[in-house]
This record gives C-alpha cells, structure tokens and sequence, in this order.
C-alpha cells in the first residue's frame, strides 16, 4: 500500500492575529498518512496555533491547507472529522465516561449497538474497561488522559490533533502515557499531529519533528537526526544538551574547518560556514566529549573542574574549558576511578565530525 | 464486632475523640464569638420581627380581654337559640366596665367588622348604660333585647361568640378573599369583592415573566461578558451594574419620563411614524410600564450569577464539542447549556424570589393594572393601618418563597446553585 505523503499539507501558511506580528510565517509541511509528527518549540513559537488552524478554530490569513487534497480552509471544524485531544482534556463535566465517548457518535447519527461497540472498544483500547458510567471529576488525571484520548479516536478519524495532552500529569505518569499513545498510533495507525514544548516526549514518541521557532520550522527530520545532526544553533540548543563556543573560521576544507576562539583554536565539522572568517557557533554534545580519551582524538584540551553534580545514573561535572566555564560533561556511573574533584585539572578530547560549526548566536 | 472494636487512645492514654474535641474546642469558641454578632444581629432584625409579624397576623386577643365574663358564660352556650339570662348579664357587665374606661367604642368598631350592624346597637346601649337606665333586679336579657331588635337576633349573639378565640385565620382567608361564615365555614367574598386572588395571581404573573425577560436577555450578555477579552468586557460589566449605583427611585423615575404618553419613546415612535401623534400607546401605569421597569432593574441579578457560572466553562470545551463533530448548536445546547444550569438556576431564583415582593417600582409606574401584593401590604400598612392584615400577607408572601425554594430545591438542588 502506497501511503499518501501529503495527506496534510500546509501550504504557504501565514497567520497574524493583528495585522501587524507574523505568528506563523511561510509554512510549508507536509505530514503523510499513520504518521506520528510532532510540532515542537517554545511558547510563542506558533505550534499550537498550527494545530488550531488545522483543527479550524483559527483560520490561516494567507495559503490553504489540504486535507487528503482537499483545501479545508473554508470548513467549519465539526465538518473535518478530525479529533483532537485538549491540553486540560475537555471532557465533558456533565457526561458519564460513556456519555463523553458516545458524544461524537450520537452527533454523528449512528446505531446505539453500533455506539456500545464502538465505545467498548475505545475503552478497552485505553485499558479504561469497566469506567463506563463514572464522571470524569471520578478518575485521575491520568484516566481523563486516556478518556480524552479515546473520545479523540472513537469515531475513526483520519488525523489527530494533540494539544499538549500530557503537560499537566506528573513525570511517571507522564512517561508511561508517552509510551501508551506511542502504542495506540502503532496499532491503529492514524495519523497524529502532536504539540508538546517537551523535548523529551517528542524524541520518544514522534515519527518526525517539526520544531518551531518564531513562527518558523526550524527543522523537521527524524529524531535521532535532529538530535545529532541539527541544523542551525537554536535546534542544537534547544534539543537536548549543549556545549557552546563562538569564534571565528580560518581555515576551511570540505569536511573539516578551523575556528579561533578567544583563546584556542578547535577542529569543527562545517554545517552552516561557508568561507574564512565566518563568524560561527560551535556545539557538542556533552556526552560526546570524553575525559581521558583512549583513542586518539582531533580535538585535546585541558579544562578545569568548577562544580560537580550528582545525578543517580550519571555525574555532571562543568568544566572551565577554552575560555567556556559552562562546559558540561556528563560522566556514566560506571567511570570510578576518575578522579573528579573541585579545582582538579582534565583532560578533555572530542571528534572533529562532533563539533558542529553552526550559525552564529 | 463494632462493640468489640477498641477505643484508641493518645500517646497519654486519653480517648482520641476526647482529645480531638478538646482541641478543637477552643477554634470552635473562637469562631462562635466571630459570628455571634451577626447572629445577633440576625435574631433581633430577621427572626424576631418575623415572629413578631406571625403574631400580630393571628391575634385576636383584643375582645377576648374586653368580654371575658361574656366568654365564659357563653361556654354552656350551644348557639342556636338566643343566650341565656346569665350570658346577657355577664355581657352586661363587661360592657359597663368598658364604658367606665371609655373603651366600648372600640368593642364597636371590631364587632362591626365581624358583623354589619353592630356600631348602631351598641352605641344605643351604651347611652342606656350611662344613663343608668338599666334594672339589675330586672331581667337584664328582656331590657337589652328591647333597646334593639338586632340584640333579638340570634345571628348577632353568634357574631360575638364568633370572636371569641384569641387567635384567628381571618386574615388569612381574607387574603385569599374568603371568611369564615357564621356556620364557621370557610366561604368565598361575594365576586365583586374579590380583589386578593387576582393580585395574588398577577404578582405571581409579573414575577414568573420578568424572570422570563431577564434571563433571555441576561443570558447572551452574560455569555459575551465572559467570552469578550478583558478590556471589553470590564467596561461591558460596568454598563451592567450601573444601574446598580443609582438609586432605585431615580431609575425609575427616568423610566416614567421615557415611558409617559408625551415621553421620549413615545416621541421617537412618532417621529419614525411607528404611532399616529393622536394615538400614541400608553406604556404606563399598566403592566407593560412594570414589565419594563422590572426586568431593567433586576436584570443585574440575572447575568452576574450567570457571568460567574459562564467563567469558569473552558472555552476548549465547546471547541471539543464541535471538533468531535457537533454543530456550534449542538455543541451548545449538549455541552455548553447545560454546565450553566447552577447559574441560571441562581439567577431566576434571585429574580422571581425579587421581583415577587417588588413595590416602589410597581407603585411608581404599575397604575391600578399594574400594581402587585407588595403594594397591597403597603396600603394596609399605611392607610388603612390594619397592620395584622398586612402581616398575614406579608408572611403568605414569605410562605410562597419558601415553597419556590423547596421546589426548586426537588427539582434542581438547591447544592447547584452558584453565585460567584
């Protein structure tokens, strides 16, 4: 089966509430059917006003989104079948657990046995059998969670819409319903469209990512692309963790560049400088730089130990490196025999094909 | 097994409920002592002069006092025939020592209402008693039936027994239009004396419509208060309640100049040509001039409880609703509607239960037709000073709010009501 690459299409999408600030600039994205993409990026990016213009409650100023090639701009929201799980669930307060799922069914006319099933199965989907006729002010957040999410999916919608559904559960909670919607979408392969500012549900649950900054997709790759490979110097900064230098290029190759920093120069992997005398900002990923290297390295610095902290699994150590005083290591519990003491002196090396010369801050 | 369950004790060995409520005792004084006031306060402005109220209502103590020899012998009395010697000689009695306090025109006056009739015959006996004409070694029953032919008449004789008892129900059955005849049955006022019932009928009327008006007005005011962004709707909420800062009589006196036949909806009517300029409507002293009047100054009551019920409603509710496939007014009425039910209940509860004891609006702008109870009750209270009267009606008045509450408390649930 051949799936549909532009099932959703944004195209050319502008949107300004007051005529006068671009909330959503030139938006270009295309989402193919059963796949799980997320909108990522910080309040104000314009992700959730993507969803919401998507969902219909808010319509572009300029360009057409397609819905399995149909432009859906001119279509109030309850003609788009799309189903859409709120930020604080909007479950029905007045409605049984039953009554919720069998809302947009009766709205839809159909069958009462035809409803029972349909619910029974939403239900049993979310592990939520049994809960038919408690009110929603009964269950916990985490049960209003999966109601919501069946009353999203009980009516088979070919796109769902995720407006930030786990913010208010707490950490566990919240990983273990990453992982049970990550299921639902496997198995029933609906397509999902998911906003989070969370960084780390993205990178557990998405096909892809999209992140936004400044009404812009920054980038949209795989997560593990984005997460090594990132493309500009706000993705590497806000996905995941990040050592920064910014500097200058004076010499530059095809694979391999030099960038002269205050005081230092360092090998870097050319992703956005061009020519000598670029300005650009270097990031590494913490866990990328090793202490001690074995093998040999093309980067070898000595840096010295400002703090160190404690984190379970791993010990952070920030290092006064190259001028750098933010430099974090994240160092596996395993590694005992480093001596890690405040004021020690360490050396530090990392790979070239790691330290990635982005745009300039 | 509950018999064998042990007590649990503290850590000294004292009964933990006994612990608790010593340590609770003193938050508890404390906070007695805070309301003890307003309990005060509450008893001496609210319950007394209720209490007050149901007494005076049903207080007929005043002849009881001034026949009571009267009374006592007319106990042995079975009412039909025409009393014996000994009740017209303790009657006798009593009424000399009225008229040595100069008290027996008021006998008068009270057997009068009782029965028509009486002012006459008293008055005549009373100038026989003064005049000392009266033979005690007579028989005192032939010389008072020979001062009037009405003290031969059994009727009136049972009109006095009537007012026997020192409590009544006259009032009340005159407010519904009805008395106590002289077989002691209730029966109605004859047609073209009843003018209770249809007042009664009316304020409940007004009252039921006003509410009616102010809720389908208030409620869309109340939606677009709690949906319009902050700048908007501050100053829309000051427009709602600033009719709330000016007197009462004030508003309602502008509704008199806008109203009157030469008034400036009148005038506008004209001017568009709506109204002929020698048939122009009168929108007062009739119902409508109340309607009107009533349903603008009450309608404050109805959008804030509901503005406050509205608030608290997620707008992403209503957007679930339509996003899950209804239309915007299936998504209302199923969704939105019925999570404002606390506040509509509040609201027409607050409404009805004001505007049912309504009175200087009505008086003001109400004529004859548009007047209601209250305005009967400050009549009585005024002018005609039957105050005992005025209480009845005004305890009937209480009596139907507390029956609307417990209504509404069967039907709704009175723990639904919200009002901010």
């Amino acid at each position: 089966m051949s799936k549909n690459t532009e099932f959703v299409k944004f195209d050319k999408v502008d949107k300004s509430y007051d005529g006068k600030v671009l909330v959503v600039k030139d938006l270009n994205l295309n989402i193919s059917e059963g796949e799980f993409i997320t909108m990522l990026g910080p309040s104000g990016s314009g992700k959730t006003t993507c969803l919401m213009m998507l969902a219909g409650f808010e319509t572009p100023t300029n360009g057409e989104i397609y819905l399995d090639t149909n432009p859906i701009s001119n279509i109030p929201p309850h003609k788009r079948g799309i189903g859409m799980v709120f930020q604080n669930y909007a479950l029905f307060p007045h409605m049984t657990v039953y009554e919720n799922l069998a809302f947009p069914l009766r709205v839809r006319k159909v069958q009462k046995d035809e409803i029972d099933k349909k619910v029974d199965k939403a239900l049993s989907m979310v592990s939520l059998s049994g809960f038919e006729s408690r009110m929603p002010a009964q269950l916990s957040g985490g049960q209003q969670q999966r109601v919501a999410v069946a009353r999203a999916l009980v009516f088979d919608p070919a796109v769902v819409l995720m407006d930030e559904p786990l913010g208010a559960l707490d950490k566990n909670l919240r990983e273990s319903m990453q992982y049970e919607i990550k299921h639902i979408h496997e198995n029933i392969g609906v397509t999902v469209v998911y906003v989070t500012h969370d960084q780390g549900e993205a990178l557990t649950m998405s096909n892809r990512i999209a992140v936004f900054n400044d009404g812009k997709v920054q980038q949209l790759s795989s997560p593990d692309k984005l997460y090594e490979e990132p493309v500009n110097s706000f993705v590497a900064e806000f996905i995941g963790e990040n050592n920064t230098f910014g500097g200058e290029v004076t010499d530059i190759s095809k694979n391999v560049c030099k960038v002269k920093l205050q005081n230092g120069e360092i090998l870097a992997n050319p992703i956005s400088v061009n020519s000598k005398g670029d300005k650009t900002t270097v990031s590494i990923r913490p866990e990328r730089a090793l202490i001690n290297p074995k093998d040999k390295m093309d980067n070898n610095q000595t840096g010295k130990i400002e703090e160190v902290i404690y984190h379970g699994d791993h010990t952070r150590v920030r290092l006064d490196l190259l001028g750098n005083k933010e430099f974090i290591l994240k160092v596996p519990n395993s590694s005992n025999e480093l001596d890690l003491k405040l004021g020690n002196e360490i050396k530090v090396g990392w790979n070239s094909q790691d330290a990635r010369a982005l745009d300039p801050k | 097994m509950s018999s064998e369950t042990k007590q649990i004790l503290t850590t000294d060995g004292i009964p933990l409920e006994i612990s608790l409520k010593k340590a609770e005792r003193k938050n508890k004084i404390k906070a007695f002592l805070l309301v003890a006031p307003l309990l005060l306060f509450l008893i001496i402005t609210y319950i007394f002069p209720i209490g007050e109220m149901f007494t005076r209502s049903i207080d007929d103590k005043m002849i009881t006092n001034m026949l009571p020899k009267t009374f006592k012998s007319m106990e042995t009395w079975d009412g039909k025939e025409l009393p014996p010697e000994e009740v017209f000689a303790s009657f006798l009695s009593d009424f000399k020592i009225l008229v040595d306090k100069k008290e027996h025109g008021k006998l008068a006056q009270r057997l009068n209402k009782e029965k028509n009739g009486f002012n006459t015959i008293t008055k005549k006996l009373f100038r026989l008693v003064k005049r000392n004409k009266i033979d005690e070694t007579q028989s005192i029953k032939e010389q008072i039936m020979k001062v009037h032919k009405r003290w031969r008449n059994v009727e009136y004789w049972q009109a006095i027994k009537r007012t026997a008892p020192p409590y009544t129900s006259a009032k009340y059955l005159k407010a519904m239009d009805m008395y106590l005849n002289e077989d002691n049955k209730i029966t109605q006022v004859s047609e073209d004396r009843r003018i209770h019932r249809i007042l009664w009928l009316r304020t409940v009327e007004v009252a039921f419509f006003v509410t009616v008006f102010c809720f389908l007005m208030g409620y869309p005011i109340a939606h677009l208060l709690a949906t319009l962004p902050m700048k908007y709707s501050n100053l829309l909420m000051i427009c709602v309640l600033l009719p709330f800062w000016t007197s009462l009589l004030v508003r309602t006196a502008s509704w008199m100049i806008l109203l009157q036949q030469q008034g400036v909806v009148n005038d506008f009517f004209v001017m568009i040509g709506l109204v002929a300029d020698d048939n122009r409507p009168e929108m007062m002293y009739n119902k409508v001039g109340t309607y009107v009047a009533m349903t603008q100054i009450l309608l404050p009551f109805m959008v804030l409880p509901l503005y406050s019920v509205m608030k608290t409603i997620s707008p992403s509710l209503m957007r679930a609703g339509k996003s899950l496939g209804g239309t915007p007014f299936v998504a209302f009425w199923k969704v939105y509607f019925p999570l404002t039910i606390p506040g509509i209940g509040a609201g027409c509860l607050l409404v009805f239960i004001l505007a049912i004891g309504y009175y200087i609006t009505p008086a003001l702008v109400g004529g004859a037709s548009g007047t209601l109870i209250s305005n009967q009750i400050a009549y009585h209270m005024k002018t005609t000073l039957d105050w005992s009267f005025a209480s009845a009606m005004g305890l009937m008045l209480l009596g139907g709010v507390l029956v609307i509450y417990w209504l509404y408390n069967k039907l709704v649930g009175v723990d639904n009501i919200k009002l901010g």
